[in-house]
């Protein structure tokens, strides 16, 4: 099973449930704006402990209220997309793509920066600041900087918004290639029909 | 210049510059350690804390001077300590101005870089620690370089702080020529003195001249550091 999540959590007074198991190569999350998306993906990536629930990945647990595990998410892996990008100011394109990929053990590397500079094709930004990415780009550098830190997993809030229709078209045909070339399950997280019809092989909604 | 002051004024200078120098260095971690507590870390005591930070800010000098003398005097706890095991002397010494001067400059120091830590992004830190940071790691890749605006800011704060400090030292380390008689207190000697004033309008000039130049270097160094759209001031 590539995922397996059973949680539960309260913030003020949300309540957020969700419990499914997904052997798909491309899971996506579905479900009205402010039910809680972004929590989950937190919650797997370790970034929010939730009150309770077990969370694995492809047999791997990452937490487990009951027995009392919960691993930093520096020990998780996930490949984590946020929507905002997040990439690190003050480091250039070059420095922002090294920074997971020289954490990671050398053994767990399954991905070489030319490849994802080529499969990303973002050569020509290496030398740029963050501040001087168009949205695509930076859309773009950011997966790129998740998949050289050699996650188990990746997990991907809106990758698509905040584009427009031909960028979001690119970073959708990358988040196809990366289902069909890489083996890496996926978790998507996104609020347009269209797109989660044509890439997952799952849906899971939370209400 | 050598004709334009005495030897003893050159002295009194460099004395100042000593201590400053001296004050920023060893408050520099201390003050960024404190900013770091107070930023981002809740823990009983805080306020406590923070109120002591802030202390030698709305104390009368000449109060946090004399509470210097008590904790690090001969007869003071500090002082005593040090004197039996080290056989250091505070009082009346060049490094006891040091401490005075430090002990003053701390609260900016600590606020300047207090707001610049809680100017920077923790979800930053959180994207850090999914790459495989360790929290020691992410600290010192993304929160210590993107708050170093703030570092700089900080020590330029302190340091002229420090040059101006006059009543805690004259408290507790005292007036003595050559070791803790800096800019401000060889100034108001020289006002009690008949026919001062020419030193007094010199070292007045030299005071304004380095003020002026440790702003005016702190905010290049922050500009080169940070981009356009930072200012120390």
């Amino acid at each position: 099973m590539f995922f397996d999540v059973a949680l539960a959590h309260r913030i003020g007074d949300r309540a957020i449930e969700l419990a499914f198991v997904s052997d798909a190569r491309l899971t996506a999350l579905v479900g009205p704006s402010g039910a809680g998306k972004t929590t989950v993906l937190n919650c797997i990536a370790g970034l929010i402990r939730p009150d309770s629930g077990r969370i694995a990945v492809e047999g791997k647990v990452l937490f487990d209220s009951a027995r009392h595990v919960d691993l930093p998410p520096e020990r998780r892996r996930a490949g984590y997309v946020f929507q905002d990008g997040r990439l690190f100011s003050h480091l250039r394109v070059s420095a922002n793509l090294a920074y997971g990929e020289r954490l990671a053990p050398p053994g767990d590397r399954w991905i070489g920066r030319e490849e994802v500079i080529a499969l990303f094709g973002i050569g020509h930004l290496l030398n740029r600041m963050p501040a001087t990415l168009s949205g695509g780009e930076a859309k773009r550098v950011a997966i790129g900087r998740a998949l050289l830190a050699a996650p188990r997993f990746l997990l991907l809030d809106e990758p698509f918004g905040s584009l427009d229709a031909p960028r979001a078209e690119e970073i959708l045909q990358l988040v196809e290639r990366i289902r069909d070339e890489l083996e890496i399950p996926v978790l998507l997280v996104s609020h347009s029909g269209a797109e989660v019809e044509r890439l997952a092989d799952k849906v899971v909604t939370l209400a | 210049m050598n004709a334009w002051l005495t030897p003893g004024e050159w002295s009194v200078v460099a004395l100042s510059l000593r201590v400053s120098v001296a004050a920023v260095v060893l408050t520099l971690p201390l003050a960024y350690a404190l900013a770091w507590l107070l930023a981002r870390r809740r823990f009983p005591g805080r306020l406590l804390l923070d109120a002591l930070v802030h202390m030698p800010l709305v104390l009368p000098p000449v109060v946090t001077g004399w509470m210097l003398l008590l904790l690090f005097g001969r007869n003071g706890p500090i002082g005593a300590w040090l004197d039996t095991n080290f056989g250091v002397t505070l009082v009346f010494h060049w490094t006891g101005a040091a401490l005075a001067a430090a002990v003053m400059a701390l609260p900016l120091m600590v606020r300047a870089m207090r707001l610049s830590i809680e100017a920077v992004d923790r979800r930053l830190v959180d994207a850090a620690r999914t790459l495989g940071a360790r929290p020691g790691r992410a600290f010192l890749t993304i929160t210590l370089p993107l708050s170093a605006p703030g570092i700089a800011a900080g020590a330029m704060l302190g340091f002229a702080r420090s040059l101006g400090e006059f009543g805690a030292t004259i408290t507790f380390a005292s007036n003595i020529a050559g070791q803790t008689r800096t800019l401000p207190l060889a100034i108001y000697t020289g006002l009690q003195l008949p026919g001062g004033e020419a030193l007094v309008t010199r070292l007045s000039i030299v005071s304004v001249i380095l003020s002026v130049a440790a702003l005016v270097v702190s905010e290049l160094l922050v500009r080169r550091s940070g981009g356009s759209r930072a200012h120390v001031l």
